[in-house]
């Protein structure tokens, strides 16, 4: 307990600043400072249970908690968009509890909360990527007990994923994993870069910004210190590869973002448009324009605003 | 300039409109108290209670009545309340054998001091609708005063004990505070005060599913109820300052205790083995089920093979806490958009180059045949 917890006697009792007490924050930073110091190693931590539902992003909602203050500024993104449902819930709880200043632009934002994207637009030194993390064993789904994945990891046996994505080779002619792409850390430990598209793993690769991993549920804290060798697991004859797609997004023309499909009628028809919706939007006011614009204002997925 | 149409926020602040409407209902029908939950629903409180880790009836039944019944939904508020308090201090270990007994049963003796006690059960109610029940302003029959139950209770187990028959348990060594998982995490093997903790706050159908498990031979389980016991027992605090135990109060328990068969070893002569579960409330289901899975848990201890899930601590503390595994299923809910829109990509393409190579294939035939 700490001294603004307790409540005067004649007050309502309240929440502590950012809703974690101070002991909490301090424990989490702790094992945030041990996640640092070894890059991609799963630290263990006592998570909290959260006013959000476990598997709703506690992890990552409790690593800003820890980091806040009143001169950060906070971006909250789900699927790369600032407006998804959960993205805007958590949004709200950051500035209820926290008063944060929030911000939907990448390259203001100090603190960005993510689930499933990195920004398109490169981060900068002193930015803190949170990312909200399911599973953070890589190994689960070849080794289900605990007991057993941290051994594999002391002993940095990684034989059973190389043989995993060797087999996903030889059925299929490729790596079949598109998302949560196992990578190798510094060379070390093999990590689960949460749930991203194979897409923004080289984007973690010695990025400026500190990257920051949080399983709530799991009660597991993983860092990327900034510059961190980031390595994407392969073999030397299928070099690993990304997502493409063969048509630019619809709205803005980007060639270069990872798409999602929008489904517009039940005739097939469909258009792709950038899933970071604050990169899509600052292509669209520098003028830039997708083919299916017209079409997207006519099925109410964007409007035409006066300037 | 074209911007996306955000309707986010407003769509979630419409669905808290909606699901007050939807929990109040009829507004003709008269509102629900929370002391009507309190003390016409007491089973699901204690649920609650034990579930959300927090013994407080009235917070239970503000719970059942915010969550509209949903006892997972009820628990979720229970404990993130209660990871917001404040801990000052850990009270003496509670005596269930001086409980304020309403209800005592040992399936091992026909009689034993103290007696069988039946209390409230509906073990030997017939499962028939009591449509008098549909009206209300039925008031229970008054009953004759019982006559007093004896002074002293013994718990079964400690009667096999004076005779050397049941396992002994000892603190370990130093008698250590006992570990908080939720404050520190788990790590495996976990020890006894951990799987206890684990099962206490965990999910009453997947511990009666798992102690079924183990009666039906998923883990060789040959339990006797040595006892179950129902009533009230005093927490003592021991202020700092103070020095001496402070009566803060009661609390209702449930406690099962199971007497398991287990072979002695070269060393041990044999001895009977515990199960152990204790939980908030008249909780009778839940505290069997979890003394059924406490034994199994045992298996690693006393050299058993653990082949099955009920034996597994992993598998048992892990899928046991319905918060966690309700957060889990249910966040299939939150868009997946990208990921999908991964596997599209891959599914599409590898089915386009298949298709490709046939027709390859196809072309190159006639000729291999001529």
């Amino acid at each position: 307990m700490t001294v603004h917890q307790m409540p005067a006697d004649n007050t309502k009792p309240a929440y502590n600043y950012a809703y974690l007490d101070e002991q909490t924050k301090r424990m989490i930073r702790r094992a945030l400072l041990k996640a640092v110091a070894v890059p991609g190693y799963q630290v263990p931590f006592g998570s909290r249970e959260m006013p959000l539902a476990r598997g709703w992003g506690t992890g990552g909602i409790q690593i800003t908690a820890a980091l806040i203050g009143p001169a950060d500024t906070l971006k909250v993104i789900d699927q790369g968009a600032d407006d998804t449902t959960n993205a805007v819930s958590i949004r709200k709880f950051f500035e209820r509890t926290a008063d944060a200043r929030t911000s939907e632009a990448t390259e203001e934002a100090t603190i960005i909360q993510t689930r499933h994207r990195i920004p398109e637009a490169p981060l900068k030194s002193g930015q803190v990527m949170v990312y909200q993390v399911p599973m953070p064993e890589p190994l689960r789904k070849l080794e289900p007990r605990e007991a057993e994945t941290r051994k594999m990891h002391a002993w940095a046996e990684y034989g059973l994923m190389q043989v995993k994505l060797y087999e996903s080779i030889a059925r299929f002619g490729e790596v079949t994993t598109t998302y949560d792409y196992p990578v190798m850390v510094n060379g070390r430990y093999v990590m689960s870069p949460s749930p991203i598209p194979k897409f923004d793993n080289p984007k973690m690769h010695m990025s400026p910004a500190l990257q920051l991993f949080g399983a709530g549920r799991e009660k597991r804290i993983y860092a990327l210190p900034p510059y961190t060798s980031v390595k994407s697991l392969d073999f030397e004859d299928h070099p690993f590869r990304i997502q493409s797609w063969t048509q630019p997004c619809g709205l803005c023309g980007a060639g270069d973002s990872y798409l999602d499909e929008v489904v517009i009628d039940d005739q097939g028809g469909r258009m792709f448009v950038c899933s970071d919706s604050h990169y899509c939007e600052t292509r669209r006011a520098e003028g830039h324009r997708g083919t299916m614009l017209g079409d997207a204002a006519a099925s109410g997925l964007v409007e035409e605003t006066t300037p | 300039m074209y911007v996306a149409v955000k309707g986010g926020e407003a769509a979630i602040l419409a669905t808290h409109d909606l699901v007050a409407e939807a929990r109040r209902g009829d507004p003709a029908v008269p509102e629900i108290s929370v002391a009507q939950i309190r003390e016409q629903q007491a089973l699901a409180c204690a649920r609650v209670m034990n579930e959300g880790s927090l013994y407080d009836q009235d917070l239970a039944a503000l719970a059942l009545k915010q969550s509209q019944g949903d006892v997972i939904e009820a628990a979720f508020l229970m404990r993130a309340y209660r990871t917001t308090l404040p801990r000052f201090g850990s009270s003496e270990p509670l005596d269930t054998a001086a409980m304020a007994i309403r209800r005592r049963v040992s399936a091992t003796y026909k009689d034993l001091p103290g007696g069988q006690v039946l209390g409230p059960t509906y073990d030997y109610t017939h499962r028939l609708f009591d449509f008098a029940l549909m009206d209300e302003g039925g008031e229970a029959a008054p009953r004759k005063a019982p006559a007093p139950l004896d002074a002293t209770m013994p718990r079964v187990p400690d009667i096999l004990g004076a005779e050397g028959l049941m396992e002994a348990e000892e603190p370990p060594e130093g008698d250590p505070r006992p570990f908080d998982l939720t404050r520190d995490p788990v790590s495996f093997p976990a020890d006894r005060d951990v799987r206890l903790q684990s099962m206490a706050r965990g999910d009453e159908g997947f511990l009666l599913g798992l102690g079924y498990s183990v009666q039906r031979g998923f883990g060789g389980s040959h339990p006797f109820v040595g006892e179950v016991r129902v009533g009230e027992v005093a927490v003592e605090f021991v202020p700092e300052e103070l020095g001496f135990a402070v009566d803060l109060g009661e609390v209702t328990l449930t406690e099962c205790q199971m007497v398991n068969q287990f072979q002695g070893s070269k060393d041990v002569p044999p001895q009977f083995t515990r199960g152990y579960g204790l939980v908030f409330g008249h909780s009778e289901r839940k505290a069997m089920s979890m003394s059924l899975v406490d034994r199994a848990l045992k298996s690693r201890d006393f050299g058993e093979a653990t082949n099955y899930p009920a034996q597994q601590d992993e598998f048992v503390l892990y899928h046991a806490d319905n918060v966690e595994a309700a957060g889990f299923v249910e966040h299939l809910k939150l868009p997946h958009y990208v990921d999908f829109q991964g596997e599209l990509e891959l599914i599409r393409r590898i089915r386009r180059e298949r298709e490709e190579r046939l027709a390859r294939e196809q072309d190159t035939m006639p000729e291999a045949a001529e």
